[in-house]
């Protein structure tokens, strides 16, 4: 793929935290294309949710190019070219469920009824009906981070960026709402960037997987996913699914990344 | 749905008059000890009258002990007002432009360790003994400190997520303050202001200990103790603490009002 229609393209990023100089990343070169879902995993403190913050013009690298939809990170942060999704759902308790999908309409000047009919669509689409007049601690995890999901899509942004967003689900409900993103992505269409630390959720939704390592945050290898689309609950018992599972961890071992945490 | 849910709300209301059973019960048995228990022990008139005799010397200065809780109530509130809105809006610049919060907080912090009741004299030298000033002066600065204290804490105290997240969104600083800052800082408002309408009653009466006009409420308790009418001060006293419950009871009522959204309300529990 050229540069210029990759949707993230990184040269060269590096960051360095404090007088101390931690380094949190050195020399990141990555481009994701339209349309892909990259995922980004690696043991704590490789890094992986700074890259995911340097592309959304969170966090400043210390050095490198960084270009979002062929423009600077913070020109794409101000058009809201990317939609974000925390670990925590970050939902605001004084804010109804249908409110809090609809907060970043009311920040860009929607009108009521535009966004009360996009809100309807999104609703539908992370199927939570009959949910919009709820509260936030009303609804479970999952479902807290399922209006997390809707509110990033609901100004359609081509750029999806998620760390870890379901890190704190159990393994059940982790396993839905895989499937839910999955069909979500490719109703919609968007790019995925996806920071975890499962190995199996990596393989599962990506179609690269990107391999980092700690102390410097390096990219050591990416590994991509063939797995056939539309991916179910059978894919997770393919014989190429597990082959998959094991080279990227090998790809995790071989860079030293003997802390990573245990696959959940 | 509603088969279900109504049941369910009428065990709830039963249960909710079951839980004052014990609170009614304490309160009646602490009016019958005070009428008859007092007396039968020998306590003495001017150290704490029966309640009888509280309640007709209420009755036959009705007029005047009213009157002078409204002039009290109106220093009070008008200290509350005072006091409270400053508070909040200073939190604000603090909160906004944190080095002056920084430089300005070890004293807000000193000055709150204050015994600030012990300016109650120097103000009625400021504005005059018999000026309604001098008592919402010290009202409203009784309320000042935990109101700010609390509302930066509540402006400040967000999670950083939420911020980045209004950063993703491109939000200006007022859009982060209107959507998230002021809201997430409400509950630790709410607790504040009720701690201030307490206070700003304790401002008042304390103000008035000290000279104003006649038919305040203070002034009333400190001459008829000075006239050995203990009757009339505990009266006094009494609409005082009626006054100072009733002001709390409307900042909590509109506590439950504006944090609908809360849990904590939500659930009813406090």
């Amino acid at each position: 793929m050229s540069a210029n229609d990759a949707v993230v393209s990184a040269r060269g990023i590096s960051k360095t935290f404090g007088k101390a100089g931690v380094t949190a990343l050195q020399d990141i070169e990555l481009d994701v294309g339209q349309g892909e879902f990259i995922s980004l995993i690696g043991p704590s403190g490789c890094g992986k949710s700074t890259l995911l913050r340097v592309i959304g013009d969170l966090v400043e690298p210390s050095s490198g190019d960084i270009l979002v939809n062929g423009k600077t990170a913070r020109r794409a942060r101000l058009d809201r070219d990317y939609g974000m999704v925390f670990q925590a759902a970050v939902l605001y308790d004084w804010r109804t469920v249908a409110k809090n999908i609809a907060l970043p309409l009311e920040l860009m000047g929607f009108d009521r009824s535009m966004r009360a009919a996009r809100v309807r669509e999104l609703m539908h689409l992370v199927e939570l009906e009959g949910f919009d007049k709820h509260y936030p601690w009303q609804l479970s995890g999952g479902m807290q981070q399922r209006v997390a999901i809707a509110r990033a899509l609901s100004f359609s942004p081509a750029l999806l960026l998620m760390d870890e967003p379901f890190g704190a689900l159990d393994e059940m409900t982790r396993e839905r709402m895989n499937l839910e993103l999955l069909r979500i992505w490719s109703e919609i269409g968007s790019t995925v960037i996806f920071v975890t630390h499962s190995i199996s959720e990596a393989v599962f939704l990506s179609t690269r997987v990107v391999v980092m390592s700690a102390r410097p945050g390096r990219i050591t290898s990416i590994v991509p996913i063939d797995l056939p689309h539309p991916r179910t609950f059978e894919t997770r018992e393919d014989p190429r699914f597990f082959e998959l599972v094991t080279e990227v961890r090998e790809a995790l071992h071989a860079s030293g990344a003997d802390a990573v945490e245990p696959d959940a | 749905m509603s088969t279900v849910a109504q049941p369910l709300v009428e065990r709830r209301g039963a249960q909710r008059v079951r839980t004052w059973v014990p609170a009614l019960a304490v309160f009646g048995i602490g009016l019958a000890a005070w009428q008859w228990l007092l007396p039968a022990l020998g306590i003495e008139r001017y150290l704490l009258p029966p309640l009888s005799d509280v309640l007709q010397a209420f009755w036959d200065n009705r007029s005047e002990l009213l009157r002078g809780g409204w002039i009290t109530f109106k220093e009070a509130a008008g200290g509350f007002v005072l006091g409270c809105s400053v508070a909040f809006v200073l939190a604000l610049v603090l909160a906004r432009w944190r080095p002056l919060g920084s430089a300005l907080m070890p004293y807000m912090i000193a000055a709150n360790a204050v015994p600030i009741v012990a300016f109650a004299p120097i103000t009625n030298a400021w504005f005059g003994t018999l000026s309604p000033w001098s008592k919402i002066v010290i009202a409203a600065l009784l309320c000042f400190f935990p109101v700010l204290v609390n509302t930066l804490r509540g402006l400040t105290s967000v999670r950083p997520e939420s911020l980045e997240l209004m950063r993703s969104y491109a939000a200006p600083q007022r859009v982060v303050y209107r959507r998230v800052r002021i809201p997430n800082s409400l509950p630790f408002v709410f607790s504040a202001l009720k701690i201030a309408s307490v206070l700003a009653m304790i401002g008042a009466v304390v103000g008035d200990y000290f000279g104003g006009s006649t038919e305040a409420l203070g002034v009333q308790i400190v001459s008829a103790v000075s006239l050995a009418q203990y009757e009339t001060a505990w009266a006094a006293i009494l609409v005082a603490s009626l006054l100072g419950i009733a002001f709390y009871a409307v900042v909590a009522l509109a506590e439950r009002l504006v944090l609908s959204w809360h849990p904590s309300i939500r659930a009813g529990v406090e």
